[in-house]
């Protein structure tokens, strides 16, 4: 019962932050009310008892996704009039893709019987199990070679978005930080001993 | 135990377990904010050791003699509270007023998970150190939507400063922590201070010590405190993202800081210093007769007053870093985080994982 509730709930904030992310006038509030989707969405998980995936996702999405997020779009300069000049010309496309994609949910749920009657919703764990534990013997097991072959991709993007961006310019002025860093007092200063002189 | 007590304990088993819960949360917090507020104190009064002054000694508390310090903290919550609160014009109200608050339930929310005393943590949950991950990385969208929302230059400098300084030092921190997890082999605080039972050799802080010095200054960074606290920077920036906030506001960014430190510190404890465990813990017999001395017997072995002493002593190290060392330059910092503790953690995992090949050491196989 209380379940029920908190779903619901949460359900409600959550369609509501993504009715906020396309609406919003202004994008950081937009970027703010898809971190609100992201952290209901965690609850909803939680809710299912998949908190490894949902705490993930907290971790990942809002931690560090959306905060560079935020950064970024703080700092544009977005006119947002400008944006919007080809809107009513465009929206016969946007109402149809919206159309389509509504019919697909709506055909896939109907067709296929996604109902709880059918899929019976999560079945209930057994006390000692932990999330945690089975997705890594999943991933490192059945799935090693998917794993191993998507960190590869992801470190070819890394490289590949590095290399993209890293220009060098000459007449640049930088520091050689190793060199700085070893400095000595005694490359410096020259500590002279001299005789004190007489009072007069 | 007098009959009184047995009616007591009774009585407490019988409640249900949201109360239990809902007890231990109030004590805590309580507990933490009047942490906080001697922590100010101790820190003004450390430095001001450390430096040939005084420091606060103006408040007796309540006018009792001999006192003279001890009431400046609730002078100055009284000075906070009753100041004029000045939202600034153009700003944006909602955000401005919201995040105080975002920064500060973080640092209060993660210690559901920490172990305080030996087996009893508030929310002893098997994901708990990804949880206070999680958490820690949610803290810095205060800090964001402060700088954002107050509409200023300053404050807005300091927020972005302050955004980078966070996610760069976050990996270092989570790599480090990734150490600690091969160690112990759970993601459950309590299993991971129990793993370290044993001599103090045996603690993380022995076998992991780079990841403890990485994890350490990554946290001192993640707290923007000195010498990280560029996001402030009062002689560039003037406070940085709370430039516009007075009061009450200012002083919730406050209580999130300190609170922020002593979490910092106290995870520290519990991922390498042991936790709760007693340092004598190797060296004293489980069946030694002074173990069986009144006060002292219980104050050698195990228990919470061990991680607050850990916390203690690595608060004071905190200001110990601000009394002593001078502000880090911005690239200097960018440089520290991506260039220097990134790598070391990398390579300390790899050693770690190669020890633990071998079976060197006191790791799990």
């Amino acid at each position: 019962m209380l379940v029920t509730i908190l779903f619901y709930a949460f359900a409600t904030i959550l369609v509501a932050a993504g009715v906020g992310v396309i609406t919003s006038r202004n994008p950081v509030h937009a970027a703010l009310s898809l971190v609100l989707c992201f952290l209901t969405s965690a609850v909803l998980w939680m809710l299912i008892e998949a908190e490894f995936l949902a705490i993930v996702l907290v971790l990942v999405y809002v931690g560090a996704v959306m905060v560079l997020f935020l950064f970024v779009v703080m700092m544009l300069d977005i006119h947002v009039e400008e944006l919007k000049a080809g809107f009513t010309r465009y929206a016969w496309l946007g109402w149809l893709v919206t159309g389509l994609v509504i019919a697909e949910i709506v055909g896939v749920v109907i067709q296929r019987r996604l109902g709880l009657d059918v899929t019976r919703g999560a079945a209930p764990l057994p006390p000692g199990y932990s999330n945690a534990t089975e997705l890594g013997t999943a991933l490192f097991t059945r799935y090693a070679y998917a794993i191993e072959l998507a960190a590869v991709l992801l470190l070819v993007a890394i490289i590949a978005a590095i290399s993209l961006t890293l220009r060098r310019r000459r007449g640049l002025k930088l520091q050689d930080i190793p060199a700085q860093v070893a400095v000595r007092a005694e490359d410096r200063v020259r500590l002279v001993k001299m005789p004190s002189e007489p009072k007069p | 135990m007098s009959p009184g007590g047995g009616w007591l304990s009774a009585h407490w088993q019988a409640l249900p377990a949201f109360v239990h819960s809902t007890v231990f949360i109030v004590a805590l917090t309580i507990v933490l904010i009047l942490s906080v507020a001697y922590l100010t104190l101790w820190e003004r009064k450390l430095i001001g050791w450390m430096q040939m002054r005084r420091g606060p000694n103006r408040v007796r508390l309540f006018g009792i003699p001999h006192t003279e310090y001890l009431g400046q903290p609730f002078a100055d919550v009284v000075k906070l509270l009753i100041k004029e609160i000045v939202t600034p014009s153009r700003s944006n109200r909602v955000l401005f007023r919201l995040a105080p608050a975002i920064t500060l339930i973080p640092a209060f929310a993660a210690w559901a998970v920490i172990p305080i005393a030996p087996g009893f943590a508030i929310a002893d949950i098997n994901a708990g150190l990804i949880y206070l991950l999680a958490l820690t990385s949610v803290g810095v969208y205060g800090v964001i939507l402060a700088g954002w929302a107050s509409n200023s230059k300053y404050a807005f400098l300091g927020a972005m400063r302050s955004a980078a300084q966070i996610v760069a030092y976050e990996i270092a921190m989570g790599f480090a922590l990734v150490g600690v997890l091969m160690a112990a082999g759970s993601l459950n605080l309590g299993v991971i201070v129990e793993h370290q039972r044993g001599a103090p050799l045996h603690w993380n802080l022995f076998w992991l010590f780079p990841l403890f010095m990485v994890y350490f200054i990554s946290g001192v960074a993640e707290t923007n405190r000195a010498p990280f606290d560029v996001a402030e920077g009062e002689s560039e920036i003037v406070a940085g993202f709370h430039v516009e906030y007075s009061g009450i506001g200012f002083a919730l960014f406050f209580l999130a800081e300190y609170a922020n430190m002593i979490l910092i510190a106290a995870l520290t404890a519990i991922f390498f210093l042991g936790g709760w465990l007693s340092p004598l813990d190797g060296y004293l017999a489980a069946d030694s007769g002074i173990r069986h001395v009144p006060l002292l017997g219980l104050a050698l072995g195990d228990g919470t007053h061990w991680l607050v002493l850990k916390i203690f002593l690595l608060l004071c190290v905190f200001l110990w870093l601000r009394a002593t060392f001078p502000r880090y330059r911005y690239d200097q910092i960018m440089r520290l985080g991506w260039k220097v503790l990134i790598p070391i953690t990398i390579v300390w995992i790899a050693v770690e994982g190669v020890l633990a090949w071998f079976h060197v050491g006191p790791w799990r196989t």
